[in-house]
Order: C-alpha cells, then sequence, then structure tokens
C-alpha cells in the first residue's frame, strides 16, 4: 500500500499508467463504441474523412476497426508472451539461484544456450516453417519461450544472494522445506523486481510480434499491429504517401511500450529505497 | 547435575570451501568433545571460523573429512536434529522476514516440532515465551520486525527458543550487534534459558571478556585450528597461546593500561 | 579561546504527522585544543542525532530547536547543507562514521575516493601531486599504502576499509574530529588496531581535539580526557573520565557503569546488572527526570522536578539528588 502510494506521488508512473490504461480501455471498450468490421466500407486507400475516420486500407476495409482489432493482439500477444517469459525464467531463476551446485549449473547451461542462440532467430525460423496454423497464441508462446532468459539470470543472481541471508537460516531451522522458503522467504523480497521484469517482458513481447509481423511471419489468423504495417509495406504504402496506413499503428506500439518503460523506470525508484527521496 | 554424556563429538574435523587454487579451509582439523549441559564458549577474531564451526553443529555446513557427531551420531537428518539443536544469530533484523509480522514467524517455530500443538496452545506458549523474555504479547501485537529496537528484536529470537525448548543452543554472537546496556539484558535471559531447559549452549563472541563471564569452558580459536582450551580462569590467568595472549590484551580493560596516548601532539604534519 | 562551543545546544525531528521528536536537549560543552570528549550512552539516546548537529548539517525531517555550535569562533548554525558541504566538512570538523562500508563507494579505488575529496576542498591542484601527497599521507597509517590505495573498499578487510575513512576523512588536518562509533561493528583485535591509528594520528599532529562517541565505557577510559554521559536527549553527567569511570554520581552512570563487563581473573563474581525497562518516548513533554522511571533510587517528587545541571564532587550533574 504504501508502495502504492509512493508511486502515486511519481509524475512519471502516473503518466505511464495513463497512458496504458488508456491504451487498454481502447481495446476492451473499443468495439462497443465503434462498429467492428472487416468487410469492405469504401474504395482503396480512401484518406481519413467523416464516415471512415483513419481511412481505409488497400481492401477498402476501415482503418479504425483494424486497429482496434490490432491492439487486442497485440496486448494479448504482450501479456501472453510476458506471463511465460516470467513465470519460466522466475521459476528456474529462483530454484537455481537456491539450490546451487549442479542444478545450477544445468539451469545456467540452458540459460546460456538460449541466450547465445538469438532469440529472434529462432522466432524467424520456427515462424516461417509453420506455414499453417501460425495462430496468434502460438506466435505469443514462441515469444514467451525464448525469452524467458533474461528474466533467469536477473532472479537468479538475486536468490543467490538472499540464500545466505539469517532468515532463510532462521526458516531452515524452523524446519520449512525448500518450497516453503522460496515461497514465503524468497519471492516476497522479489516479488518488486519480479514485476519489473514482467513489465518489461509484456514491452519486448508486444515489440517482438510487432516485429515478427512486420516481416511477414504474423498470425495468419487475425490482425495484429504488425500485420497492419506488413501489409501497408507490402503494398507500397510508404512510397505512395499514404500515410494514415502506418503513423497509427506505428503510434500506437510506440505509446504501449513507451507507457510500460516508464512504469518500469519509476517503479524501480519505489522498490528500491536507495532510489527514493 | 551435569552428567558426562558427550553432546558433540568433532575428531579431525576438516570444512573447505571453494574449489583448486581458491580452496578456503574454514575449519581446520579439530578435535573435541561438549558435554552435556555445558557452556562452551568459541572465541576468536573475525574470520577465525567460529561461525563455519557453528554451522556444522547446527548440520547446515557438513564436514568435508574427519568425523563430528551429535549424540553419537553423524547429523543426517536435519529435521529430527533441529528438534534439538536449535541457534540465536547474530543480527536479529536480518533473521525475520520483513514481510510477516513477528508473532507468525514465532509461531513458524512450531513447524519443527514432530506433534504440533493446537492452535489454542500454540497461542498459550508464544504468550509464555514472550513474557519470559519480558514482553508483553500486546506490545508486539501485528507488528513487523522494522518496528521493534534491536534489543527488543534479539529477545524476539530468545522467545522462539523458548518455544521451542531445544537440547542444546547455538548462540552465534547474540549480543555483538547491541549496545553494552542491552547486553547484560541478554546475557540474563540467556542465563534464565539455561537455568530452566537445563540446555547446552555453545556461545560464539570474539569478546574473551564476555566469553568468560558465559561460559564453563573456553576454545580460543585461530584460522580455523583451536589453539587453547579450558576453563575460563585457566585461559584468561595462565594463558598458553600467543592468540589468547593476543585477545586477553585487546580488550580495553577498566583496570589495566592498554594503549597509552602520548600526552601532546610533538610536530604538526601539513595538510594533503 | 575554545576550539569547539555548544551552547544549549536543542535539536528535533518533524514526523510526517506534524509531531516534534525532540531527541537533543539543552546540551552545552566547551572544547580546548587536544582535549579528547567520550560521549557515552544507549542507543537511541541522541548520540548520532547530536552529531549531526554538531557539524550543523540538517536535513529534513532533522531540524535546529535553538542554541549555537562554534568551531573556533566561527557559528555553523542556519547555513544551508551546501555551504556546510563545501566549506565546513573535512577543513574544520571531520566526521568518522561507523559503518566504513557505506561510507566509501564500491566502485571506486580508494585512491580516487581520496582524491576526490581534497579535488573538492582545492582548486586547480594536478592529478599527480595528489597522488604523491596521498601516498606521502598513507605511509603515516602503519599498511600497505600500495596495496591499499589500489584497491577497491570490498577488497580491503573490515580494518583497513575503517582505517583509510579515517585516512581520508583526516586528510585536510580537520580542527575537530568527530568519530560516531568508529569500532563498534569491529572485532576486538581490529578495534585495538584502529584505535592505535587515531593515537598515532594525534601524536604526528594531524588533528588535536576529537569526539568519541561509544556505548563501550571501558573503551572511552583509555581514549577519552572527559566523557559526557547521555540520556534520552540530554548530558547527565559531565566529568574528567577518572572522575565518571572510578567514581560515578548519576544513578544513571552508576547502572551503565554496572551493565558492563570485565574479563579480569577474579572478576567472574561481579556479575553485569541490566537496566531494566526503556527510555522514555521523547514525542511527549517530560516534565521531571527523564531516567526517573528506570531509576533504583527515584523519590516521587523526580517525576516532577525538573533536573538542571549542578556540580557535584568537581564535575556536572543533572540529579538534585546525587552526592
Amino acid at each position: 500500500m504504501k508502495i502504492l502510494k509512493n508511486l502515486l506521488k511519481s509524475p512519471m508512473f502516473v503518466t505511464g499508467l495513463v497512458l496504458f490504461l488508456a491504451t487498454i480501455i481502447l481495446a476492451l471498450i473499443g468495439p462497443y463504441v465503434h462498429t467492428i468490421t472487416m468487410e469492405r466500407v469504401g474504395p482503396q486507400y480512401a484518406p481519413p474523412a467523416a464516415q471512415y475516420l483513419l481511412g481505409t486500407d488497400d481492401l477498402g476495409r476501415d482503418y479504425v476497426s483494424l486497429l482496434i482489432r490490432g491492439l487486442r493482439s497485440s496486448l494479448y500477444v504482450g501479456f501472453l508472451a510476458g506471463i511465460i517469459a516470467t513465470t519460466v525464467g522466475t521459476l528456474l531463476g529462483i530454484y537455481g539461484g537456491f539450490k546451487g551446485g549442479w542444478i545450477d549449473d544445468l539451469i545456467n547451461m540452458i540459460t546460456n544456450l538460449f541466450i547465445v542462440i538469438p532469440s529472434f532467430v529462432i522466432l524467424i525460423l520456427i515462424s516461417s516453417s509453420l506455414k499453417d496454423g501460425r495462430s496468434l497464441t502460438l506466435i505469443g508462446l514462441i515469444i514467451g519461450m525464448t525469452t524467458w532468459t533474461w528474466s533467469a539470470r536477473a532472479v537468479r543472481a538475486q536468490s543467490a544472494a538472499l540464500k545466505s541471508k539469517d532468515h532463510i537460516s532462521l526458516a531452515k531451522i524452523n524446519g520449512d522445506g525448500t518450497l516453503a522458503v522460496i515461497v514465503k522467504h524468497i519471492l516476497p523480497y522479489l516479488a518488486s523486481y519480479v514485476f519489473m521484469v514482467f513489465i518489461l517482458q509484456v514491452a519486448s513481447g508486444i515489440l517482438s510480434e510487432a516485429a515478427i509481423s512486420m516481416i511477414g511471419l504474423g498470425p495468419l489468423d487475425t490482425v495484429s499491429l504488425g500485420t497492419i504495417l506488413n501489409q501497408a509495406k507490402n503494398n507500397g504504402a510508404l512510397g505512395d504517401g499514404v500515410w494514415w496506413a502506418f503513423i497509427p499503428s506505428t503510434v500506437i506500439i510506440t505509446v504501449i511500450v513507451f507507457a510500460l518503460y516508464l512504469i518500469n523506470t519509476s517503479a524501480e525508484g519505489a522498490f528500491n529505497p536507495r532510489l527514493r527521496k | 547435575m551435569q552428567n558426562n554424556k558427550n553432546i558433540f563429538t568433532a575428531s579431525n574435523c576438516t570444512c573447505e570451501f571453494g574449489s583448486g587454487k581458491k580452496i578456503v579451509r574454514a575449519v581446520d582439523n579439530v578435535t573435541f568433545e561438549i558435554k552435556d549441559e555445558e557452556i562452551v564458549s568459541l572465541v576468536g577474531g573475525s574470520g577465525c571460523g567460529k561461525s563455519v564451526l557453528a554451522k556444522i553443529m547446527l548440520g547446515l555446513h557438513h564436514p568435508t573429512s574427519g568425523t563430528f557427531l551429535y549424540n553419537g551420531n553423524p547429523i543426517t537428518n536435519t529435521k529430527i536434529h533441529w528438534r534439538e539443536v536449535q541457534a540465536v544469530f547474530q543480527d536479529p533484523f536480518s533473521c525475520f522476514n520483513q514481510f510477516f509480522t513477528i508473532r507468525s514467524q514465532l509461531k513458524a517455530a512450531f513447524g519443527i516440532m514432530k506433534d504440533k500443538p493446537s492452535t489454542k496452545e500454540m497461542e498459550d506458549r508464544v504468550d509464555q515465551a514472550l513474557l519470559a523474555v519480558n514482553i508483553k504479547p500486546p506490545e508486539i501485537e501485528g507488528k513487523y520486525p522494522f518496528e521493534l529496537s534491536g534489543g527488543q528484536m534479539q529477545r524476539m529470537l530468545l522467545a522462539r527458543i523458548f518455544i521451542l525448548r531445544p537440547k542444546v543452543l547455538i548462540a552465534d554472537e547474540p549480543t555483538s550487534m547491541v549496545d553494552a546496556c542491552v547486553r547484560a539484558n541478554i546475557l540474563d535471559y540467556l542465563m534464565k534459558l539455561k537455568e530452566e531447559l537445563k540446555m547446552t549452549i555453545v556461545f560464539i563472541t570474539h569478546d574473551i571478556g564476555l566469553a568468560y563471564y558465559v561460559s564453563d569452558r573456553l576454545f580460543i580459536m585461530h584460522k580455523g585450528k583451536i589453539v587453547e582450551q579450558g576453563s575460563p580462569d585457566e585461559v584468561t590467568s595462565s594463558p598458553k597461546s600467543e592468540h589468547t595472549i593476543q585477545l586477553l590484551d585487546d580488550i580495553p580493560e577498566i583496570h589495566r593500561d592498554w594503549i597509552v596516548r602520548s600526552p601532546s601532539a610533538k610536530l604538526a604534519h601539513p595538510a594533503v | 579561546m575554545s576550539v569547539f562551543e555548544v551552547q544549549n545546544l536543542s535539536l528535533h525531528y518533524l514526523t510526517r504527522f506534524g509531531q516534534k521528536i525532540h531527541a537533543v536537549t539543552d546540551v552545552s560543552f566547551t572544547m580546548e585544543k587536544g582535549e579528547i570528549l567520550g560521549i557515552a550512552g544507549e542507543s537511541g539516546c541522541g548520540k548520532s542525532t547530536l552529531v549531526n548537529g554538531l557539524m550543523g548539517l540538517f536535513i529534513p525531517p532533522l531540524y535546529p530547536t535553538s542554541g549555537d555550535v562554534r568551531v573556533g569562533g566561527e557559528s555553523l548554525m542556519n547555513r544551508s547543507p551546501k555551504d556546510i558541504r563545501e566549506n565546513v566538512l573535512c577543513r574544520k570538523v571531520s566526521m568518522i562514521p561507523q559503518g566504513a562500508f557505506n561510507a566509501l563507494n564500491p566502485t571506486c579505488k580508494v585512491k580516487d575516493i581520496a582524491a576526490d575529496v581534497i579535488a573538492a576542498h582545492m582548486k586547480e591542484v594536478d592529478k599527480k601531486h595528489i597522488y604523491s601527497r596521498l601516498r606521502e599521507r598513507f605511509d603515516l597509517f602503519g599498511m600497505n599504502t600500495d596495496k591499499v590505495l589500489n584497491s577497491h573498499p570490498i577488497q580491503l578487510t573490515a580494518g583497513e576499509r575503517q582505517r583509510s575513512v579515517i585516512g581520508i576523512s583526516t586528510l585536510l588536518n580537520p580542527q575537530m574530529v568527530i568519530a560516531d562509533e568508529p569500532t563498534s561493528a569491529l572485532d576486538v583485535t581490529t578495534q585495538k588496531v584502529v584505535i592505535k591509528m587515531i593515537f598515532d594520528l594525534l601524536e604526528k599532529g594531524i588533528f588535536s581535539t576529537m569526539i568519541f562517541i561509544t556505548h563501550e565505557l571501558p573503551l572511552l577510559r583509555h581514549v577519552a580526557d572527559n566523557i559526557a554521559i547521555m540520556y534520552a536527549g540530554e548530558f547527565v553527567e559531565v566529568g574528567t573520565t577518572e572522575q565518571i569511570v572510578f567514581d560515578p554520581r548519576h544513578p544513571y552512570t552508576k547502572a551503565l557503569m554496572g551493565a558492563m563487563l570485565s574479563a579480569e581473573p577474579g572478576q567472574k563474581q561481579k556479575k553485569p546488572t541490566a537496566i531494566e525497562g526503556a527510555p522514555p518516548n521523547l514525542a511527549n513533554p517530560i516534565e521531571g527526570c527523564r531516567f526517573a522511571e528506570r531509576c533504583p533510587v527515584a523519590k516521587p517528587e523526580c517525576r516532577k522536578n525538573k533536573q538542571d545541571i549542578r556540580m557535584v564532587a568537581g564535575r556536572q550533574v543533572r540529579c538534585e539528588y546525587a552526592e
């Protein structure tokens, strides 16, 4: 509670939170305010006008509808990838750091292996090998499974440092097992840390999806902010001066990621007593 | 009365950390016995291996060579070991988890017991233990570790021992973080524990004066070895090891010259 | 003229709820050049707050209530923290803190930390010159100068770190040194080494006047010329070391001496006695004697009568019944 109060005093955090909530609200209530349609509503690449506020795409579809749909997909992918990466990374990191010995070595080796192989290349390879059935959920899963390494790295270091603290020794001689020690005596100390890692993972998930979709390896079952950009690129919208084809989606991606980075940076100040002032 | 049963028996016990060139021998080939209901102090400067030896007694570390026996058996099942051998650590603040109330953490001590008492009895026993260290239970109701003073927190660690009633207590520098007035207070409670529970106490300290006051026997440690052992009077009045002499010499004593300050400044050194 | 004068200094903290906590009340003393004053008391008695007040360093929530602090005749009151840091600290008044680890920036080498201190107080000195002067100064401390100067704090032992801190804080030959529990975190052997170094610096004339704060009275017996005993923000007894240690008159000083341990053979029977109870809450105004609640010889009127400093057997005592 105290931390939340501290956070709300920081203008950076409030700005980030407001921007992020705005995008979420847009994604949630957008369909109720604006009729979403994937049908042709006007001519090809019609400029913004009263009946289609942000113009139409190459198939004459309404860009507002596309953007709302795309935003929903991007947030979904971001959270899915963020939750998977943070959960897997945190569990492996805490366990390895706490246990030490060969288990730690093994987890470390796997982590290093994943870090050495560029995750984006894996993402491209997997995506391009899946010609059919490349769904949004699958993309999210792949992003999550290839980016957990840096949360594991960060959490492992913290967990290893906590391991030798007196309260862990005391918990042990109280008879707590490994799981109880981790849940009660390590996780609370890392909670703020894990939260910050999670925020960054969500942001990177959104960016990764946009990047992979941009180069044409995005989901086939739905529209995302990345696929909108891909479409615009394929049709040469950039050269034709059709700015409404790429600027709105770029702005939305930027705003989400910017908001998440603001939250992360300000949260660091609130959680870390040394930066708190 | 004290019987002659051995609580701890160490023979050629060595504990090393690290590997290769970086190997550190924290405990070096020590052999000793600690008898039932004895108070033994391990005395030495920082890095002499006394804390590692304490962790071996607790079963948190294991000797890399030699044997270490509790009641004649090696320590294998630590959960059973901790029902009988418990500890008080140096820094009471780092011993408690800052996210839980003190009371809930005192109750966590019941976790090690074989037959857990009923909830009602647990609460009663926590209250009794708090009263034993002169703290009224409402004083700490709903409080978190950072809301108490160092002296109070150290008494919380002792209250935990009153709850568990172990046979052996390892006290790892329990008074080094508190000031001199609170120190006498903590020592009083330790003596009370010893009287009431007939415990064996292993007291770890760098202050030979403190050790002299509390213990029946002193072990002087230096670089992982026990360099001298004996009764407090023997050790302090006719020390044999140079390290013991050093330790005795280092304590600022009221009735004895220590380091003598020369009366006045002789030459003024220019400022840098 | 006195080097250091403190007149009726009172300090308070302002809590978030606007409550005033009177951490230090009516402290007065003067120090002559070459004097070492020991201040002793239990934790929470206001020793560390007093240290900040004596340096004139008032960072909220700490505020001066009244009184004056003068170093060589110059007042330290009503000055900004920036002014104090630039013109007073290190040169006139220098502080030796308890935890050397927090005092040294872990990412810098000792020589760079020291060079920064010099550079901050002198203009236009070239780095080479500073390093050679540093080496000269550190050679006096009886450590391996090369190793210490070129190490990061974490590579040094606790004793070397504390000695480096002392060396750095006395680089500019301050008129006054305030040592706040400089040896409390060290073991007895290291404590002796550190005290020896302080005595060495005194002998070499690097500084000559010092306030030494600790809760270990036996240590003060060897370090201080005069001792002030502090309780609940007030000085309760001030006298020479001999008077305080061997012939205490205030009931609190007596109790404090009774709580000390001794390692001498034959002394085991003299059991240290704890002082029961806790110091009063300084957020509430206290009318009578602050020690009355815990005093073994308190009379009913002690809780009502304000106690003033009076002279008993050649020293100041804040107790109307002391004799």
